[in-house]
């Protein structure tokens, strides 16, 4: 029994975030629970797991008989989520109050969801890889479809559910496979078993299965088709949710595989990565141009952040992973701060969606306006912002892994991209319209947005404090 | 090999008599037996959503059978350990199932 | 032939049978009824497999519980005339079945190339591991975390289910 002590001490933000989770349900099932009660002990325990996970991050270690992995890289990254978390959970309460669903399970369901990205990152078995991406995908479903009265909420419910439950049965095929060639599902295992093992036919087609499970996840081409149709469908605050800590959870699924269990493979794996990047980055970009409805404008924008992120993966090397990491806790800002923009513009009935609602913006809600312009231009990749360093690591990493032609089609396409950003902020600032926002956002929304924003500049200027914690991961 | 010797029997005898033996579907005969009672409309009604409410429960409710069945075979080697980790599951399930209570589902209403 | 052998072959051809009439058939009450002849001659296949904790789980989940859930939701539907759900030959259809094709066709390429290995491992340790008692030694024990793992995950879903699914919410 003491040393299952020491497993959930060492593991300190996960038995949190989880206590958190099972507190909350019992708010939820008293009948005098309200809803405000259960979004402040949300925030406040994901809070609580976030400093937890930066507390041990630098004590390494593995828990519960070598099933996960403890401090390091399993930290950052349960730090990163609860902190997103937090953040989606605050954004929602006055937009989900606007829109008629505030409602205590949608705190329960993103901290449940939480805890099955912290198990991702965590991972030192294919089962907690498995289960993990499962907890995260069931609570994401649900929020998806959260507004069921709305045809598009429930369109998106239903069509993330059936895609996601294809891809999951990929994923779940890949780990058989994966475990029948190696004869272990622990990462340890499989990591001395792979130099023998890495050209054997049955492992090599439960890796690639495991590809195509995880690509679906941070919808990457050709696996990106739910994108557009979820994240317009979905509540905005769970697009936020979606498009920014699910795909650090399943990237994170991505780099302890590739990188820690695979060693970096070479067996024409990171090609296959490569390829899956380079599409992602040039459809993403390019159908992108064509989007009115900014919601769909930015999944297909988070499809080429996810192609420009996969190039670091592919890239297979230390600059790579450090890139990786660094880039998803930039993105994880910019774009919940635009989705939250977003949510702030848009009105009770699913209507201001089109980017001519934002023209004008400036004149009415200067402050709103300024904090989409920053988000806009980090997104973009213009420094000073943390787009940019995202972007040039994960290029850098490219060039390093031999991979030239990877990194010249991100740059080329990271221009594209710069024309649908700039075009929201030529809109806002020198077109007329008649923007007319909602409602005034509440205090605790202004507050989250301009954190991020914050967040966004300081990672811009100083991105080392990332950077150093990325070398300590393993 | 008597078994499928026997079964392929069976089966033979069976499909002879209905090969060889006439057929007149009358009125009496192709309704659905009900036990004598005369059927009054057909069976295939369309339910109400609750029911789908009831069946989603229970499945994730019986999935616990997976665990329990190889717990309760090795409860005596497990022992007090045995005991609090099927606690442990038990209580976040339990949990799970007082806001199911609380919120009324179960009710049929 | 062993009796095993024979035992397969049955459980085999009637799982096959019982799948095709299953997506055959016009009725789907009559289709989930092939379901169930499907799964428990899947129960028997890992009987001869020696997994006996599956095959008794299979029978227990799936042609229990699972097929609940199938028949209520025929039920909840119940169209009057399925035929309407009827669909041309497309494309589409095509294409899907060219990729499904090219999928089996890998998966038994790679069955020939590398089962020798797998068959060598097969019977030495698979009555040892495919018993009640010993996935309920490992379970409980190395593979603890994942277990309780679970519990939080349906939890999680019956949060969900509730909420999607309950036809008053407050």
């Amino acid at each position: 029994m003491n040393t299952y002590l020491t497993d959930i001490l060492q593991s300190g933000a996960l038995m949190i975030t989880t206590i958190t989770g099972i507190v909350l349900l019992l708010v939820e099932a008293n009948r005098r629970g309200r809803p405000a009660t259960s979004f402040a002990l949300a925030i406040v325990g994901l809070l609580a797991a976030g400093m937890t996970a930066l507390i041990q991050m630098p004590a390494h270690g593995t828990g519960f008989s070598g099933m996960v992995q403890t401090g390091g890289f399993a930290s950052f990254f349960a730090a990163l989520f609860a902190v997103a978390g937090a953040m989606t959970i605050a954004l929602s309460r006055s937009y989900l109050a606007r829109i008629g669903w505030f409602r205590g399970e949608y705190a329960i369901l993103t901290v449940f969801a939480v805890v099955g990205m912290m198990l991702i990152a965590a991972s030192n078995d294919l089962i907690i890889l498995f289960l993990g991406v499962e907890l995260m995908s069931v609570c994401l479903y649900v929020l998806a479809g959260l507004a069921r009265v709305r045809d598009r909420s429930n369109e998106a419910a239903l069509k993330y559910f059936l895609l996601g439950a294809f891809a999951t049965g990929f994923l779940l095929y890949g780990i058989a496979l994966i475990y029948g060639a190696v004869g272990s599902t622990n990462f340890e295992a499989i990591s001395a078993a792979f130099p023998a093992i890495s050209a054997h036919i049955m492992f090599l087609a439960g890796a690639g299965l495991v590809v195509v499970g995880l690509s679906f996840k941070v919808s990457a081409v050709p696996f990106h088709m739910w994108a557009p149709d979820v994240y317009e469908g979905a509540p905005t605050t769970v697009s936020a949710l979606m498009s920014t800590a699910a795909k650090a959870a399943a990237f994170s699924g991505f780099l302890v595989l590739f990188v820690r269990t695979f060693h970096f493979v070479g067996a024409g794996l990171n090609t296959v990565l490569a390829v899956i990047a380079a599409a992602s980055m040039i459809l993403g970009n390019v159908v992108a141009i064509a989007q009115t409805n900014i919601k769909r404008m930015l999944a297909y924008s988070s499809i080429a952040h996810a192609g420009y992120m996969l190039a670091g993966v592919a890239a297979a090397n230390a600059i790579g992973l450090m890139g990786v990491a660094f880039y998803l806790v930039a993105y994880a800002f910019m774009n919940i701060g635009a989705f939250a923009v977003v949510s702030m513009v848009e009105d009770d009935h699913e209507q201001h969606l089109t980017l001519d609602d934002y023209a004008g913006l400036s004149k009415q809600r200067p402050l709103v306006a300024a904090l989409m312009a920053v988000f806009m231009f980090a997104l973009a990749g213009v420094p000073p912002f943390a787009g940019f360093f995202g972007k040039y690591y994960v290029f850098l990493a490219a060039v390093e892994g031999k991979m030239t032609w990877l990194a010249i089609v991100g740059v080329l396409t990271s221009l594209i991209s710069a024309y649908y950003y700039l075009r929201i902020v030529v809109l806002m600032y020198f077109r007329d319209g008649a923007a007319d926002v909602a409602a005034k956002p509440s205090v605790l929304t202004m507050v989250t947005v301009v954190l991020a924003a914050l967040l966004v500049l300081q990672l811009g200027i100083t991105p080392s404090v990332v950077v150093q914690a990325a070398q300590r991961f393993f | 090999m008597m078994l499928a010797a026997a079964a392929a029997f069976a089966v033979i005898m069976a499909k002879i008599n209905e090969i060889v033996g006439p057929r007149r579907e009358t009125d009496e005969k192709v309704t659905t037996y009900e036990s004598g009672m005369e059927p009054v409309r057909t069976a295939r009604e369309r339910f109400s959503v609750k029911y789908y409410m009831v069946a989603v429960l229970f499945i994730l409710f019986d999935i616990e059978i997976v665990f329990l069945y190889p717990w309760a075979v090795s409860f005596r080697q497990l022992g007090l350990h045995g005991f609090v980790v099927m606690f442990v599951f038990m209580f976040v399930l339990l949990v799970g199932f007082v806001y199911v209570w609380r919120k009324g589902a179960l009710e049929w209403d | 032939m062993t009796l095993e052998s024979i035992l397969f072959i049955v459980f085999a051809a009637v799982g096959l049978a019982s799948a095709l009439l299953l997506v055959t058939r016009r009725n789907p009450i009559i289709s989930a009824l092939y379901l169930i002849l499907n799964f428990f001659a899947l129960a028997g296949l890992y009987l001869t497999l020696h997994a006996q904790f599956i095959a008794v789980i299979q029978i227990l989940v799936y042609a229990g519980a699972i097929m609940v859930l199938f028949v209520f939701v025929i039920m909840l539907l119940n169209l009057r005339d399925e035929r309407s759900l009827r669909e041309g030959l497309s494309w589409k259809k095509v294409f899907a079945a060219g990729v499904s094709f090219g999928l089996l066709m890998e998966v038994i390429y790679i069955l020939m190339t590398s089962a020798s290995g797998m068959t060598e491992l097969l019977p030495a340790k698979a009555t040892e591991i495919g018993t009640v008692e010993a996935i309920g030694s490992r379970l409980f024990t190395r593979f603890l975390f994942p277990f309780e793992v679970t519990s939080v995950l349906l939890t999680a879903a019956i949060v969900g289910a509730i909420l999607l699914a309950k036809k008053k919410l407050d």
